[in-house]
């Protein structure tokens, strides 16, 4: 399916020449769909660059032999190697790099926040200040030229003989999808138990369509089960089968359940009818597909959304509201654009499509109608005080400053927990806050024997790349302890 | 996957069917529930597991086409054909300690679930005074599988077609007015009957479990679509029920949610060739 790349007139590196890097060139932007456009349909927003484009972008990589990007990078993905394969056409060949490094590239080439990692070190900003190379967009071309245009098949990829080992993995999303691809290609077994009917985890209820393409998703599950990994949907472990059961079935366990769990302020009201948590709202949209009008899960078409938070996941929240009709969507911070958790493409996009950003406010109640419907929030302004323990100024109450904003929605985007299904089902299991499972970080080796954990269980809700980090890190650690004779054990400090 | 190995229609519009779901029918136990898909696009419907067999691997479920996704199931799907998803057993299962006399309420479609909630209550050594209460006579099921898993059962018919006239809760109240013991109560089946046992329960201050089945997505504690006011806290009743102390269940809040996509759900039925075909029937 291959297809012939003639580089030169990309623009690219020929055989047998040397490059010359042209990194004075202002950094290229991705083509996206019009604000107009992109607001009546789900499809993805940034449409990706042409092979041109991608060259072009890539002949402004200095290709660093020190390079800080990939210090950057949390899973140190060689990035002047595979920037360096697409200035020279070598396009499945940049994608089989990545692949060494992450095995997901075409989702983390969507998702992470490149601004403050490797694109934030990229040599270039010191002398072409904000023109950083575009790795991320890079990767993500790589990945999506290789779904396209090889074939890609697993049983190609080197695979080590078959150990015998069993392992389980609980959870499919970014950690335990990373974790059992790498534990399948060390040789051992292993079955990956999946609550929801389909796997991918928050990659498929929790980012939106535009943001991530669920068929992308998808391809990548695939992947990890072409790989050899059994994937079994519709399956608590401490439900469906007790903890106890799998640990007695398998040489080890990895816990990467994620942070599922919503965070709520506990202010009065919050249990009115159209007061969501953000969960609720982004898995009726995203993985019960209720943005279509044939499918079997409904939402309630919002008129004016409140959005309280500003991560990524109130940015998505934001986003939905704008393509399900609203006329007023407005991100309620408590602090200032500065202090911003979300990406910042996701900021831009949400402010071009209409958003509208009340910050320095906080809810303190929400208001209902005689019917038990949210009309309206009472919210209070806030100013910045001292740096607290995230290092970000304190947002402080004003006073006398409460007035209200009406609307029919509010979506409470503050955060994520870890489920207690795993903790509260495995005696001794150390936790902290109840629900963050404590490993030692070098092993991932919680306080019980054969129990490994990794990505937002361990950490409470993060990002996609280091949860991805964890998993292949824990796949080492596993591969370890299951060939170790001894089955040595080497839990955190309690 | 997930085959239908049985299905029965109990009374107008109330199904018994019974799935092949291995797992699930090992590990169940009494008051838990699973959550069902009809097909990929369906939406996920919790329903409470009214038996289990753990040696066929079969789980059974009774339940009422009352919405869009449980009249497709009533009416599109056979035995021998598949669901796309079943998911469970999910939820706390029923507390089933020994503590003398138990009297167990079951009301309309709510008779199902109290079934291995009475088994279990007499497995642990408790003495079994079942009530169940039905519209009409026509409307009866499950009583002979009841009157073998309790000690004692009382019928109510609200038109007194069969057994007692009246509500599940007068017969309880008469009862409690004959001075029988009674050392908890278990009421399950639609909201108005279980806050009316509540509200009856408080005075006499006898322990009084309800099991709630508001809405939900997920069904493992990761939307929070189904949570209630419990005193003064709140509760998923999905992870941390879908039992709770009836005296201290907010019911108002309660009704109230359970009425958020009735809008949405008017749609869905108006939308459905299944369901239009449904109610057509109903009215000959």
């Amino acid at each position: 399916m291959s297809e012939t790349i003639d580089i030169a007139a990309l623009g690219g590196v020929k055989e047998g020449e040397k490059k010359r890097p042209r990194s004075k060139d202002r950094r290229l932007e991705i083509a996206c769909q019009s604000v107009e456009d992109r607001l009546k349909n789900y499809d993805e927003v940034a449409l990706g660059y042409s092979p041109a484009e991608a060259v072009a972008e890539a002949m402004r990589c200095l290709e660093c032999p020190k390079p800080r990007c990939v210090v950057a990078c949390p899973v140190h993905i060689d990035i002047p190697t595979f920037i360096g394969h697409v200035s020279r056409g070598h396009f499945v060949g940049a994608a089989e790099d990545i692949r060494k490094y992450n095995n997901l590239p075409a989702v983390c080439g969507r998702v992470c926040p490149q601004e403050n990692l490797c694109e934030a070190a990229c040599i270039i900003n010191d002398t072409n200040p904000k023109n950083p190379i575009a790795i991320g967009r890079l990767e993500r071309f790589s990945a999506d030229w290789q779904f396209g245009h090889s074939e890609r098949r697993a049983d190609s990829v080197a695979k080590a003989p078959a150990t015998g080992y069993k392992v389980a993995v609980i959870g499919s999303g970014p950690a335990g999808l990373s974790c059992s691809a790498d534990l399948a290609k060390m040789g051992h077994t292993v079955h990956l138990f999946e609550a929801l009917h389909k796997a991918g985890g928050v990659l498929m209820y929790g980012i939106p369509e535009f943001r991530l393409p669920k068929a992308i998703v998808q391809k990548e599950v695939e992947y990890v089960q072409a790989l050899g990994v059994q994937l079994e949907c519709n399956a608590v472990v401490g439900r469906t089968m007790p903890v106890q059961e799998v640990l007695d079935e398998f040489d080890a366990l990895f816990v990467a359940s994620g942070a599922g769990y919503p965070n709520m302020m506990g202010i009065p009201g919050e249990n009115l009818n159209g007061v969501y948590s953000a969960n609720e709202f982004l898995t009726r949209v995203n993985l019960m597909k209720a943005w279509k009008s044939d499918v079997g899960t409904p939402i309630r078409k919002p008129r004016r959304v409140v959005v309280v938070g500003a991560g990524f996941t109130a940015f998505d929240v934001v986003r939905i509201s704008l393509r399900l009709g609203a006329e007023e969507a407005r991100i309620v911070y408590r602090r200032s654009r500065e202090e911003m958790p979300g990406r910042g493409e996701e900021i831009e996009h949400a402010l071009e499509e209409g958003a509208i950003f009340t910050l320095l406010t906080n809810p303190v109640r929400y208001i209902g109608d005689d019917n038990g419907f949210v009309k309206a929030v009472e919210v209070q302004k806030m100013e910045l005080g001292e740096p607290d323990s995230s290092g970000r100024r304190r947002p402080v109450p004003v006073r006398d400053s409460n007035y209200i904003i009406e609307c029919d929605t509010v979506v409470v985007s503050i955060g994520q927990t870890p489920n207690v299904l795993i903790p509260s089902n495995l005696p001794g299991l150390a936790t902290r806050w109840g629900s963050v499972i404590k490993v030692n970080r070098e092993t991932y080796m919680s306080t019980v024997p054969k129990v490994f954990a990794g990505g937002d269980a361990i950490t409470g809700a993060a990002t996609v790349i280091l949860a991805t980090r964890a998993g292949r890190e824990a796949a080492r650690s596993i591969d370890g302890y299951v060939r170790d004779p001894n089955r040595g054990w080497y839990p955190p400090a309690v | 996957m997930y085959r239908i190995t049985g299905k029965k229609v109990l009374a107008t519009g109330v199904v018994e069917m019974t799935i092949e779901a291995p797992r699930v029918a090992k590990a169940h136990k009494p008051g838990q529930f699973l959550m069902v898909m009809n097909r990929e696009d369906s939406e996920r419907v919790p329903l409470t597991i009214a038996d289990s067999n753990p040696e066929t691997g079969e789980v059974t479920i009774v339940f009422l086409e009352v919405g869009r996704s449980t009249i497709e199931l009533g009416e599109e799907f056979q035995v021998g054909e598949d669901l796309f998803a079943v998911l469970g057993p999910l939820g706390t299962p029923t507390h089933l300690d020994k503590v003398g006399t138990v009297v167990v309420i079951g009301g309309g479609l709510g008779v199902a679930p109290i079934y291995p909630i009475c088994k279990g209550l007499r497995a642990t050594g408790n003495r079994v005074v079942t009530i169940i209460g039905y519209r009409r006579k026509d409307l009866m099921f499950w009583d002979d599988k009841l009157r073998s898993a309790s000690d004692e059962l009382i019928v109510t018919t609200d038109d007194g077609s069969f057994g007692m006239k009246g509500f599940v809760s007068d017969a309880l109240k008469k009862l409690h007015d004959e001075g029988r013991p009674m050392d908890r109560v278990v009421a399950i089946g639609p909201p108005v009957m279980m806050r009316a046992v509540a509200e009856l329960t408080r005075p006499w201050e006898v322990p009084t479990t309800v099991s709630l089945n508001t809405i939900m997505i997920d069904g493992t504690g990761m939307c929070g679509g189904c949570r209630v006011g419990i005193g003064d806290e709140t509760k998923f009743v999905c992870v941390d029920g879908p039992d709770f102390d009836g005296h201290k269940v907010h019911w108002d809040e309660m009704f109230a949610r359970m009425k958020v996509y009735q809008k949405e759900e008017r749609e869905a039925i108006a939308s459905s060739p299944s369901c239009r075909l449904y109610f057509e029937t109903l009215k000959r």
